[in-house]
Formats: structure tokens, sequence, C-alpha cells
């Protein structure tokens, strides 16, 4: 997604987690773990997945996903697959 | 266009995800001309964005099967969306951790009772509550997983599925008389959500495509949902009570 940077990403995901898992959007910074770190349950990740795919126009095939273990992760695969 | 639905009022029930059988099922009779509303549980706004991505979207609706306030509502908040219903598809199923996943012999009773709640008496549940919406007849199809045998892993899922084969027959008894066919969908393993989350099912999923004499690819819910659709359509009328399986031909096989 050339038109969008990682920083808008990142905010944009941190909202979708925050609205999703009430974690503060704040607190979704890149290096943190989404099971380790914010304590997010695998429907949670479903969830955010889905919002994520309807904001920025990417698709997260349940496979990738199991892969985005880090905040970093996934604002690398909607910048690259967006 | 005239589809194979058309007209038809259904109530579907058990979309989490876009993977889910149960949303292939609502694309498939929305494609064929059916009008669809959709149940959701636990998180419902991840179910109606989910229900936005089918060709038409659909409304959804809140529905714990062990919560009988819902239920009782059900025909009542359906019949805000639809004048009455011609099918319903049942593909709810939930077991707590201890059910499934190989330690069969150490499961409590009050998991298996969750599980049984959930996964089998639900079907009469939604059936009943659906009730008053049934006309002249119509449509109960339930999504099973052959447990007329013992798999690895499954467990009391698996019990809950006999006790799901042997509801629908009772239903069947039931309803004939007031025209409803009630039916179950056996289907081969679909790497769903609800598959996902049974540690170690891909013992039972790997093999299931070599053993398959038409194949099997369980990445594609399409057949499934496309036999849920022939059940709900008038094209089987005299079959009830029934499962039809949607396996690839597995359960023919001796080996």
């Amino acid at each position: 997604m050339a038109d969008v940077s990682n920083e808008e990403i990142l905010k944009g995901l941190g909202e979708i987690v925050e609205e999703v898992a009430g974690v503060a959007a704040d607190d979704v910074s890149l290096e943190k773990s989404f099971v380790d770190d914010l304590d997010i349950d695998s429907l949670s990740m479903v969830e955010i997945a889905v919002q994520a795919e309807d904001k920025f126009g990417v698709k997260i095939p349940d496979d990738e996903l199991a892969n985005l273990k880090t905040v970093n992760d996934a604002v690398e695969y909607v910048s690259k697959n967006g | 266009m005239s589809g194979l639905l058309e007209g038809k009022r259904l109530l579907i029930t058990g979309v989490i995800t876009d993977s889910s059988m149960a949303f292939h099922a609502a694309k498939v009779a929305q494609e064929q001309g059916a009008q669809v509303v959709l149940t959701g549980f636990g998180r419902l706004s991840l179910v109606e964005r989910i229900a936005k991505r089918l060709p038409t979207p659909a409304p959804v609706l809140e529905l714990d099967v062990q919560n009988q306030e819902h239920l009782d509502t059900l025909a009542e908040r359906v019949g805000e969306h639809l004048d009455g219903l011609d099918g319903v598809l049942h593909s709810i199923a939930f077991a707590p951790q201890s059910c499934l996943g190989g330690e069969f012999l150490d499961a409590p009773w009050e998991d298996v009772a969750t599980a049984f709640q959930v996964s089998t008496y639900s079907m009469k549940s939604v059936a009943v509550a659906c009730l008053p919406l049934f006309g002249g007849g119509g449509s109960v199809v339930g999504m099973d997983f052959d447990a007329r045998v013992a798999w690895p892993i499954y467990d009391w899922m698996g019990v809950a599925k006999a006790g799901l084969e042997s509801t629908t027959r009772y239903l069947a008894r039931e309803l004939g008389p007031k025209g409803i066919r009630v039916n179950l969908v056996s289907a081969g393993p679909v790497r769903t959500m609800a598959a996902k989350s049974i540690p170690g099912f891909e013992v039972v999923e790997d093999s299931w495509g070599e053993r398959a004499p038409l194949g099997w690819d369980v990445n594609d819910p399409t057949p499934v949902a496309k036999s849920v659709c022939a059940l709900l359509s008038d094209w089987l009328p005299a079959t009830t009570g029934s499962m039809v399986m949607v396996d690839g031909g597995v359960h023919a096989m001796g080996m």
C-alpha cells in the first residue's frame, strides 16, 4: 500500500485492537506480541484481522494470520500486501 | 433468474468467519434466490462484519442456545425480517477443551454436559423455537461429522454428534406430520475456525483426500454448502431423518 505509511498502519491497527480487545491503542507498539504481551485470544485475532481487511483493503488468509506474531509482523504484512 | 431456492426464507446459524461452512451455505443459498437471516453467538460485531461479505448483506440476530430467553424470542425476532420460514440450518457445536484432543477418559461430566447441550440438544431447541414460523412445512438441516464410528481426537464431540444423529431421527418423527423434514449433512473435514480449534485434528484431515474416491479438499467448503442447499430445497421432498454423506465417499470405503 504505497500511499499509506507504516506509521498510519500502526495507528489504524492500534484503534482496531483497542476496539476489539480493549487494549489501549498506545500500548500497541511494534515490538509487542499479540498473544504474549497484549493477551489477545485467537478469536479476537480473527476479528482484528477481519477489521484490518476492511480498513486497509488487504486479504489476510488464516494461514498467514498464524504467522503474524507481533504488531510489527502485522504492519509489515499490511504494508506489503495492501 | 430462477434458482434452486427462489423465494425460500432461511435462518442460518453458525457463521463466525468467512471460512465457516454456514457462511458458504448462506452465500450459495442467496445465489440460488433465498432470503437469509443469520444468527450469531458471542462476537456479534465479528459476525455482523462477516454478514456484510455475503452477496446480499444479511441481518444478524443474537442466539446463544444456552439462553432460554434468546430461544423464546427467536421467532419474533426472525419475524421482523422474514414473514415466515422455509428452512433452518443448524451449524452449532462447542465442547470445552477437556472434551477434545485425546483425553477421552478424563473429561469431567460438567464439560461433557456443556458439549451435549450446545451441540446436540440445541438442534431440538432451535427447531422448536422456529416452529411458529413454519407454515406448510419446511426443512431443518444440521451439520454432522460421521459419528457411527470412533475417531482419533474428536472424543466427546463425537459422542455429541452421535446424539445429534439420533436427535435428528426423533425430530423427523415429531415434525414429519407438520411437513417439516429434518436431516443432517455429514461432512468431511473442512478447515474452518471450528476445525482449527480442535488440537491435533490434522490427523483426521491429512489422509481424507487419499481415502476419498472422489478426492477431498479440506480448504473447499463449497461441496458442503451446495449439499446443505439441496436439502433446504424442494428437491428431496421425501427425505427426512437422514444423514447425507458429503465426504468424497470416505464413509463407504474399507481402506
